[in-house]
């Protein structure tokens, strides 16, 4: 079971203080402290976790983040920071004694700016309202996680989300410009903006993927991209997925890197299939859906292209969308592939984790071997392009023991993921899910420097505590320095 | 002084543990093309990572290249260009732009996060930096990201490494993304001398559906110095865009683009490529600039920028990145004993953004100061991250302000 910091009883003993102090600086229905409405926040998109926060503070404006966070942090109070909740590792599951600091209502699209091609945004806007507020120019933000019409930007930018056309155009981290953002003692930054360098240490970059534990975001400035002028999708039938495997990486190697590339193995294609009826072939192993994007010239030469590639690796079926309505049906059972499996399943629970293409076949085949050990089955959909696996484990919550079992299962394909070469997560955050296996990927002095750069922003560990890191921050003793004078001998090496 | 130069990483450790355990400054040099970039470091020993050299791992259908810090990057070019691939952000690396003279490395162009015209589509080194191996100041070897394209396991530390100019951390081995070479590229040119109608031109092709992988804007001065005779013969000020992709696409662009903008032309791939290295390493406005200021307002307030720049002190100027880059030369004489710092930062607050001071003497470089003046939070969240680095300041000390 997940362990979680243990509450601090002092902190839940001053409930009453702590909450009256917080509607001093957040008013009228700003705070929230029934049992009723706090249990609506209890989980995020993860939810096999629940906790129901001590309070919750839904701020308006960036100086009442910023008082809520000094008087936090003078106080010893934990905060948790929330967008939509959407997250797939926990990261804003919240704390028994901490205050769930809700960025809901900062809504606002400040300023869309035309000639410098960027947008600046309240980080509570969704991600697809962002495009929408743009098209009209024909303009798009275009990371586009699966989630895009519940997720916020400024959840996007604390896990650094990505999408199915991230390969071409970039995770959250190689679309945003600038930020506003609130640091625990309450002191506000502003990082880049609509230039494209900022000088000094690139601490926008860090601050992109941090799972909100160096700071809270206020503002978001993220670049703005011409919409392709059109798009066409190949979707290619294979017997083996080695076979489609090398067809994706000839592709690449033939220069060509695809708007959209997504794989399916045989189960998600058949719960796709009789979900939607976008047509997918039943008979094969694998399905690659590849979608070019730019101008008609190039999406004709490109589809010519990698049609004549599939045939080299033995495709099945290839057919090429003629209309934008034959287009969206073909993504319409990879895009529905998630509710499609929860028809075959009671639960399921969604994995995450990269690995280097070339191993793919392998590391499939070594998931069906674990799905007998475990008695669980798998269905596979996959980022080809990128080599970002999301293996559906699929459970009955009600049978005891199959959340359990499914937990395990899915710690061991990540695992496998890590011995392959590749990373526990491509683009859904480490959060509570995948916490306590980052010793797997990284030894004690990879998580020391990353904790030292933790203690740099929060050094009370007030901010997003027991995420992210097996163990709790512990920045005094880390800020030690533990080499002597005198103690480490000359290096005895070629000098010059 | 003592100059170290270790033959594998372990002995990049033994050096950094013991500088560490001693507190002695170590200046941290790859091929050493670079030294003149940032402030001067004071540093008794210096620790040259020239022969930790070699690709360790490069396979072109992963989009992954995996090399030592110290590989050159001629060694790296080679390779790519072998498979067909390259390093999108197109980093300068040749010419004369840099002062010091050796070959620069695959781990110091990281460290300086530089990245060329194809900024503005592919983004900056920092953008492609996928994970690495390093020693901190505390002696300790650490990594972090992986060799994966698509990864966002713990902190993104390689955007933090990348633009820290070697004051956090050494940078041993380092992973980047590569991706395949255009199949062919082309420019489109329009000639006139008002950078305000210049950027709007930029802006509208940026925001066309073509994608432009390249703007930039030569004033005729810099102009006329080109290589390529379309751009050296306007006789005014030039700006080119450049599109890049396969054959019939470019074709189809080419023609769209240069009808969209009332084009005076247009040139194929080779006048095309020599344009664009020229504008990478900045030539047109080199040969006779002893001082070089790098400045990155928002790309649509670079004429704003320019009349402010040119009312304070005379000066040449080139565009790139649609605006978002100027580089700006100013006249030694009229810049004065600080390389005109204050009126050029001052000309800066006026529109936002940031400036370096690329190139100028070391004495003025340690005196006006080479990046943005660190002010509020800001400045003490910088000193507690380089502290929790590097906590006792050896690692290439006051490269990019006093103490860091």
């Amino acid at each position: 079971m997940l362990r979680m910091p243990a509450p601090d009883q002092a902190v839940l003993a001053r409930r009453g203080e702590i909450v009256a102090a917080l509607r001093r600086i957040v008013p009228g229905e700003g705070v929230i402290e029934s049992e009723a409405e706090r249990r609506a926040f209890e989980s995020d998109g993860l939810t096999a976790y629940a906790q129901a926060p001590m309070l919750v503070v839904l701020p308006q404006t960036t100086a009442e983040v910023s008082a809520v966070l000094a008087y936090c942090q003078q106080n010893g109070v934990r905060v948790v920071p929330r967008g939509a909740g959407t997250s797939l590792s926990g990261g804003a599951l919240p704390l028994a004694d901490g205050v769930l600091l809700g960025m809901g209502k900062f809504k606002r699209i400040l300023e869309i700016d035309e000639a410098n091609r960027c947008a600046v945004v309240q980080p509570g806007v969704t991600n697809l309202a962002i495009s929408e507020a743009v098209a009209g120019r024909g303009l798009y933000y275009a990371p586009d996680p699966s989630s895009q019409i519940a997720c916020t930007i400024g959840g996007n930018v604390a896990e650094n989300s990505g999408g199915v056309h991230c390969l071409k155009y970039g995770l959250t981290t190689n679309n945003v410009l600038g930020i506003e953002m609130v640091t625990m003692a309450g002191e506000v930054l502003r990082l880049g903006g609509k230039q494209y360098d900022a000088g000094g240490y690139d601490l926008l970059g860090v601050m992109v993927g941090s799972e909100g534990l160096l700071g809270v975001v206020t503002e978001v400035t993220v670049r703005l991209l011409p919409r392709p002028p059109g798009a066409r999708a190949l979707l290619v039938g294979f017997p083996s997925i080695e076979g489609a495997g090398e067809c994706v990486a000839a592709i690449i190697a033939a220069g060509i890197i695809p708007g959209g590339m997504e794989m399916m193995d045989k189960p998600a294609i058949a719960a796709a299939e009789a979900f939607v009826h976008a047509g997918y072939p039943l008979d094969g192993e694998a399905l690659l859906i590849v979608e070019l994007d730019g101008c008609a010239a190039e999406v004709d030469h490109l589809i010519a292209t990698v049609a004549a590639i599939t045939e080299r690796f033995g495709a099945t079926s290839c057919r090429a969308s003629t209309s934008e309505a034959e287009r969206l049906l073909f993504w319409a059972g990879r895009k529905a592939a998630f509710p499609a499996v929860g028809r075959i399943s009671p639960d399921y629970y969604c994995m995450d984790g990269t690995i280097p293409r070339k191993r793919l076949a392998e590391v499939l085949g070594r998931m069906r071997q674990m799905e007998a050990r475990y008695g669980l089955r798998v269905a596979n959909v996959f980022h080809a392009g990128d080599g970002n696996l999301h293996p559906l484990i699929l459970y009955d919550a009600n049978v005891p023991g199959e959340l359990a079992r499914a937990e395990e299962f899915g710690a061991d394909i990540l695992r496998l993921c890590v011995e392959v070469g590749g990373v526990l997560t491509g683009e859904h955050g480490v959060g509570v899910e995948k916490r306590d296996l980052m010793g797997t990927m990284f030894g004690k002095p990879d998580l020391d420097q990353q904790q030292r750069l933790k203690c740099a922003f929060d050094p009370a560990a007030l901010l997003n505590p027991g995420k992210v890191f097996p163990e709790l921050c512990r920045c005094a003793e880390l800020g030690k320095m533990h080499i002597h004078a005198g103690q480490v001998r000359f290096p005895d090496l070629p000098r010059f | 002084m003592t100059g170290f130069r270790p033959s594998d990483g372990a002995e990049a450790e033994q050096v950094v543990a013991w500088a560490a355990a001693e507190g002695e400054a170590l200046e941290i040099v790859g091929g050493g093309s670079k030294r003149g970039l940032g402030r001067p470091v004071r540093a008794p020993h210096v620790l040259e990572l020239g022969a930790i050299a070699g690709i360790l791992d490069y396979e072109p259908a992963e989009l992954v290249l995996t090399a030592r810090a110290g590989t050159t990057m001629a060694a790296i070019g080679t390779a790519l260009d072998a498979a067909g691939q390259m390093l999108a952000f197109e980093p300068p690396v040749s010419g004369g732009l840099f002062a010091g003279a050796g070959s620069p490395t695959l781990g110091g162009v990281l460290a300086c996060n530089l990245a060329g015209p194809r900024r503005i589509r592919a983004g900056a080194a920092r953008d492609h930096f996928l994970g690495f191996r390093a020693v901190n100041g505390w002696g300790d070897g650490w990594k972090a990201g992986g060799r994966v394209v698509k990864n966002v396991t713990g902190y993104d530390m390689g955007k933090l490494q990348a633009g820290a100019f070697g004051t956090l951390s050494v940078l041993l081995e380092l992973s980047l993304k590569v991706l395949p070479r255009p199949e062919t590229s082309a420019s489109v040119l329009l000639t006139g001398d008002d950078p305000a109608a210049a950027v709007a031109a930029m802006a509208t092709a940026l925001n066309s559906p073509h994608e432009v992988s390249a703007a930039a804007h030569l004033p005729a001065a810099a102009a006329a110095r080109s290589a390529v005779g379309a751009v050296a013969g306007a006789g005014r000020g030039v700006t080119a865009l450049r599109i890049e992709g396969p054959g019939p696409s470019v074709a189809f662009r080419r023609a769209a683009l240069a009808e969209l903008l009332g084009a005076a032309g247009s040139i194929a791939e080779a006048e095309s490529a020599t344009l664009w290295t020229e504008i990478a390493e900045v030539v047109p406005l080199l040969a006779d600039a002893p001082l070089l200021w790098r400045l990155c307002p928002p790309p649509a307030a670079a004429p704003a920028l320019l009349e402010g720049l040119h009312a304070a002190l005379a000066g040449r100027c080139l565009l790139d990145w649609g605006g978002g880059l100027v580089w700006f030369a100013p006249d030694p004489a009229a810049a004065g004993a600080d390389g005109g710092a204050g009126r050029v930062r001052a000309a800066l607050a006026q529109t936002g953004g940031h400036a370096m001071l690329f190139r100028a003497p070391e004495e003025m470089r340690a005196a006006a100061g080479v990046f943005d003046p660190l002010a509020g939070p800001l400045a003490g969240l910088t000193r507690r991250i380089k502290a929790g680095f590097d906590p006792r300041g050896i690692l290439n000390p006051g490269r990019m302000h006093e103490g860091i």
